[in-house]
């Protein structure tokens, strides 16, 4: 019997809100594993602009899905594409969201402030190093009050992909998949950092701090038990089984990457092995509280497998450079978990001989979310790039953000 | 340039050698030295690595470079001392510079030359 089920409805409103309180915490906490995995990935003349970024992404995402976003998104519905209430006080209205949601709603609103914040930041990664400040506060304006938004009320708003039948529990593609499609406009639009592409040659520019880098990636993962079990918004036992669930794709994304990169390139990569680990986590999203167990390890090693070679087709063969690999490990991780979760999903999914409305559900959820994403996003940038410029100048660039966009440099030597 | 008789022995070799060189030294009388980390190329030549899938050529490698300011006279003895312990004959040793000190002044009391060197002779 379920714990929580032994309380009185009043205890249990506070036992599940404690909870999914503890998990935003989580979750909020991502954005320092944001911060120091894209840092980390970077040079040190550029780390204090991405941590700013990081920093004010949350800081702009958060006012702006409260009073913007959160209408957008769980405001009463119009015919199943946007929310068109709640903005500007969504607390104090009566919408049909607050209806049996069973923990309080500033809770409900601080976790999904802190999901959509977690799309927001997921573009810093990818532009790092040549993206302009001012440029992407507005990025963030826009990802938060209204690209994270729409699609969010597609799926999790009652609009017309959870009508279809979409399911995504966690965010696969609500969140990853939208950050990494912002992620690759951005990086494909402001363009590769100056000498990552020179006479046809690839060239490999080194992060300057890869333990800051990995231990992001803790942090991310341990954001990964608040993202997951707190999507179930209760504490049972749905909430306990996506703890393991997510800890054996994380796994199994791990060992993969890292063996593929070992016998690829003769060594193994410890960047390729932790992204492998992170593409495992933003893959099982979506099937977190609906596969096996086998499920979750079949999931985290094909999203594991796949990063490796993700990061090769963006870098080599399209030729987008991103630092960190965000568009691999959220786009190829949000994709491939979205469809897995369509197959895989025990009660629904395909392979377990349930019929092929789910899984077609999910192939819609992912073309759709995608063009969406990919057309407004290329508007934005080509906007921004038209009016206040979306990249540095190229001495600047030369010289780093940090001393240039802030007048600071991360690791002063204090001589003076 | 004044002839001093004074001689700057340079010597850059590899950074774990570098606590055995240093009783190496003290064991002629060197207890003063001058000691940087610093990465640098030669005969080793660079190796091809991957950084995320990416080929980068990794041609500078660490090293360490320690200054050592001996009257000319010491120098012998100091170069004996340095090759006892860092010569196994393989390449990448390190190599030992020796050059001519034009002068020395010791800031706090204005002492030149040997004086500053704070060495009798």
């Amino acid at each position: 019997m379920d714990f929580v089920k032994m309380l009185t409805e009043e205890n249990a409103y506070m036992f599940n809100s404690l909870w999914v309180f503890i998990a935003a915490v989580f979750v909020f906490f991502m954005q320092a594993g944001f911060a120091c995995c894209e840092s980390g990935f970077a040079r040190s003349k550029n780390a204090c602009n991405i941590w700013l970024k990081n920093f004010c992404d949350f800081c702009v995402g958060a006012i702006v899905y409260y009073f913007i976003g959160f209408g957008l998104m769980y405001g009463d519905d119009w015919n199943g594409v946007i929310g068109i209430s709640g903005f500007f006080n969504p607390l104090s209205q009566n919408l049909a969201v607050w209806e049996g949601l069973g923990i309080s709603k500033e809770i409900f609103l601080l976790f999904q402030t802190m999901f959509c914040a977690t799309t927001a930041t997921i573009i810093s990664g990818s532009v790092a190093e040549r993206f302009k400040f001012n440029s992407y506060l507005i990025v963030s304006v826009v990802m938060t009050g209204f690209v994270y938004p729409v699609v969010g009320h597609w799926i999790w708003g009652g609009g017309w992909l959870a009508n279809l039948g979409f399911a995504d529990f966690a965010g696969s593609t609500a969140v990853h998949s939208v950050g990494a499609y912002a992620a690759f406009m951005g990086a494909l639009l402001v363009g590769p950092r100056k000498g990552k592409y020179e006479d046809g040659k690839v060239k490999a520019i080194p992060g300057h701090n890869i333990p800051m880098g990995i231990l992001g990636v803790f942090i991310l993962w341990l954001g990964w038990y608040g993202f997951n079990p707190g999507s179930e918004l209760a504490l049972d036992h749905t909430t306990f089984y996506t703890t393991i669930t997510t800890t054996y794709a994380a796994c199994a994304g791990g060992l993969v990457a890292l063996f593929v990169s070992w016998i690829k390139y003769k060594k193994p990569d410890p960047t390729l092995a932790v992204n492998g680990a992170l593409c495992g986590l933003v893959g099982i999203c979506t099937g977190v509280a609906s596969v096996s167990i086998s499920g979750s390890l079949i999931i985290g090693a094909i999203c594991g497998l796949a990063l490796v070679f993700a990061i090769e087709f963006v870098d080599k063969v399209i030729k987008v450079d991103d630092p960190v690999g965000a568009i691999s490990i959220h786009g190829c991780g949000g994709i491939l978990g979205t469809l897995l979760g369509g197959l895989l999903s025990v009660e629904q999914g395909l392979l377990y001989g349930n019929g092929v409305g789910y899984f077609l559900a999910q192939v819609i959820g992912v073309v759709s979310v995608g063009a969406f994403c990919i057309i407004v996003t290329f508007i934005l940038y080509t906007v921004l790039k038209k009016t206040i410029g979306i990249r540095v100048s190229e001495e600047e660039e030369i010289i780093g953000l940090d001393l240039e966009e802030h007048g600071m440099v991360a690791y002063p030597d204090n001589m003076e | 340039m004044k002839e001093t008789g004074i001689s700057n022995v340079v010597v850059i070799f590899k950074p774990d050698k570098f606590s055995i060189l240093k009783e190496s030294l003290k064991g002629v009388g060197i207890l003063g030295m001058t000691v940087t980390h610093v990465e640098g190329c030669g005969l080793q030549g660079g190796r091809i690595e991957h950084y995320r899938g990416a080929e980068i050529e990794v041609d500078l490698l660490p090293k360490t470079k320690v200054e050592i300011i001996v009257p000319e006279e010491k120098v012998n003895e100091v170069v004996l001392a340095v090759k006892s312990v860092l010569k196994t004959g393989k390449m990448g040793d390190g190599k030992i510079f020796i050059y001519d000190v034009g002068q020395i002044i010791r800031i706090s009391n204005d002492a030149e030359g040997f004086d500053a060197l704070e060495i009798k002779k």
